[in-house]
């Protein structure tokens, strides 16, 4: 089959690989018709997240036909399904309280330890990521082989379109559990660092639970004018001193809870910032975290503050203090998809929330390299790469 | 002999783990000199058991504890999970069975356990017979974990290192280490006693480790013999 392959630092190319097949009994071959690229995949195509291998295939946002299925899998040919990016088996101690990316069998043993040694403790499986996450063959291929099919993926009826559903598999439900996660009242002003697709979703998400007001931060027009189109305020902080406003804007209080869909690879002035750049670069594991920094400086006191946004290592210089004097709560961790699509795909039926305004570009699989040089490098208008294997050039 | 030895140093320890029965040495206190004033199980103490080494792993299994109990206790169950033992085989009734370990070069050791003390749904002790090549006792135990959490199982392991320091740094060289193989192992029986199957991200059937390892020669005789 073809398939989009990690070869090293801002290289990837479509290779011809082997097919997958059914290896375990809860198995399920998907053949795939649509895929995205994500944020968190320019992450991998920067070389800051450990653990990528040359060859590895990619992507965790992806849709397809049923084509296959073990004799344990209770899904049927021909059926279509979303694909959670957390590969979670469904049945164990994590499983059963619905931490699905916490999932303790879903990680090959073999890949445990790398990931045991770094945090403590080994994550779930995710495909198309890291081997620190199992090294599973990813989604940006003609065919992907779906472990714990009974348990994972989500069937769509077929007056759904893909384009309607395919951000069930990771950005939907991360940016709907980063506004969940900030725990919103509503009388509340939540501040979004990041108009990315999670950015934005959390915005939707925002509103939705009833925020009175939601602040969008970001230094792209293009994504700015999104995220006021879709109900949120908006600072340019290339403009603006964005401490100032948010406390202005929250009339002298503070933000009431901040969300920072930005994570490892922030931009920003501050002298920190460009010292973990630096840092960043020569390949110590450093995140640079300067959204996170800015957002727990802004927060209110007492205030919560909620990280969708990815981080793999150490940070230096973390406000620590603020956290603790200001009595912050924070949550944060991979998405437990599982857990929410039902509820999401019952609010994309009924009207509540639409995600197509956010896919600025269709590409076919074969062009699946420019696509990411592209959304790395023209951020502000390549907004979501969707590739589909079947599309003709 | 010494040859024979060094072979069980390399590989031969993955199979300790299964055997298990050490003893003054897998008791979860630290022994009467060494009194420390904590509660951790004795294998977690930083100091060292002469001439012993002593490996212990815990892991939490969504799974009643009869059901587990049942699956370890039929030996024959324990090469599913266990990397390097292409096969455990009972020899009798009397609880003794025949381990055939992996060891480099496709070669393998056998060492002979009896069962020194069994309670069931909680515990079975095992050592190896006198005149083995390995000197080893463990014991695997089984008990209710609190709440709806399912079964704590934890083995203790001490085994007298074949061939020394040496023989663990060549052990370390090829992943056998039996620390590290106790921690895969049991992973890998909590992966088939809850998701029914053991993980892998392999793309097809012949990539995976498990069919790797089984087109080693080892694998060949078994299947032969």
């Amino acid at each position: 089959m073809r398939a989009l392959t990690w070869q090293g630092t801002q290289n990837v190319q479509v290779d011809t690989v082997d097919d997958p097949e059914i290896i375990n009994p809860r198995d399920a071959i998907i053949k795939i018709t649509s895929t995205a690229i994500c944020g968190s995949d320019l992450h991998l195509y920067d070389g800051v997240i450990p653990g990528v291998l040359p060859g590895d295939v990619l992507g965790h946002e992806f849709m397809g036909e049923v084509v296959e299925t073990g004799p344990k899998s209770t899904l049927q040919k021909g059926q279509r399904v979303v694909v959670p990016f957390t590969i979670s088996c469904g049945q164990c101690f994590h499983c059963n309280i619905q931490q699905f990316s916490c999932c303790d069998n879903s990680n090959p043993v073999e890949k445990q330890d790398m990931g045991a040694a770094l945090y403590g403790h080994s994550m779930s499986g995710l495909f198309g990521y890291s081997h620190l996450t199992g090294g599973y063959s990813g989604g940006q291929a003609e065919y992907v082989r779906v472990p714990y099919s009974d348990v994972g993926p989500i069937v769509i009826p077929d007056h759904l379109e893909d384009e309607k559903v395919l951000f069930l598999s990771d950005i939907l439900p991360t940016g709907w559990m980063a506004a969940e996660n900030a725990d919103i009242q509503p009388d509340d002003t939540v501040a979004v660092w990041g108009c990315g697709p999670v950015g934005l979703f959390a915005i939707q998400s925002a509103l939705v639970m009833g925020a009175s007001q939601v602040i969008a931060i970001d230094h792209y027009p293009h994504r700015l004018e999104l995220a006021r189109s879709l109900g949120a305020k908006v600072i340019n902080f290339r403009e603006t001193n964005v401490q100032e406003a948010l406390m202005e804007m929250s009339g002298g209080i503070g933000v009431d809870a901040v969300i920072d869909a930005v994570g490892m690879e922030a931009h920003g002035f501050a002298i920190d910032n460009m010292l973990d750049v630096a840092k960043q670069k020569i390949g110590i594991g450093a995140d640079r975290a300067s959204a996170l920094k800015q957002a727990i400086i802004a927060v209110r006191k007492g205030g919560r503050v909620s990280i969708p946004g990815v981080y793999g290592g150490m940070t230096d210089k973390f406000p620590l203090g603020a956290v603790m004097e200001k009595g912050l709560q924070v949550k944060t961790g991979q998405t437990h998809v599982q857990k929410y699509l039902k509820e999401l795909l019952a609010k994309i039926e009924d009207g509540t929330l639409d995600t197509t305004f956010l896919i600025s570009h269709r590409l076919p699989l074969e062009q699946a390299a420019e696509g990411y040089k592209n959304f790395k490098q023209q951020q502000d208008t390549w907004t979501k790469v969707v590739l589909k294997p079947g599309m003709e050039a | 002999m010494e040859d024979a030895k060094k072979g069980l140093g390399v590989a031969g320890l993955a199979g300790l783990m299964l055997a298990a029965g050490a003893g003054a040495y897998l008791s979860t206190r630290k022994d009467k000199r060494h009194t420390s004033p904590d509660d951790a199980p004795g294998h977690t103490a930083r100091r060292g058991f002469g001439a012993y080494d002593v490996i212990g792993r815990t892991v939490t299994i969504a799974r009643p504890r009869e059901e587990l109990y049942a699956f370890w206790r039929d030996f024959s169950n324990l090469a599913t999970f266990m990397e390097n033992i292409v096969s455990v085989k009972p020899t009798g009734d009397n609880g003794r069975a025949v381990w055939t370990i992996l060891a480099p070069a496709g070669r393998t050791v056998e060492v002979e356990t009896e069962i020194v003390s069994e309670q069931p749904g909680e515990l079975i002790a095992w050592r190896s017979v006198p005149g083995s090549q390995i000197d080893t006792e463990g014991r695997v135990t089984f008990a209710d974990a609190p709440g709806e959490r399912g079964t704590r199982v934890g083995v203790r392991v001490a085994y007298k290192p074949p061939a020394g320091e040496l023989g663990r740094v060549v052990a370390k060289l090829f992943m056998r280490e039996p620390e590290i193989q106790a921690r895969h192992d049991l992973k890998r029986f909590k992966m088939l006693m809850e998701a029914g199957e053991i993980a892998t991200s392999a793309r097809r059937k012949d990539q995976t480790r498990a069919a790797k390892q089984e087109q080693s020669p080892a694998y060949k005789n078994e299947e032969t013999a």
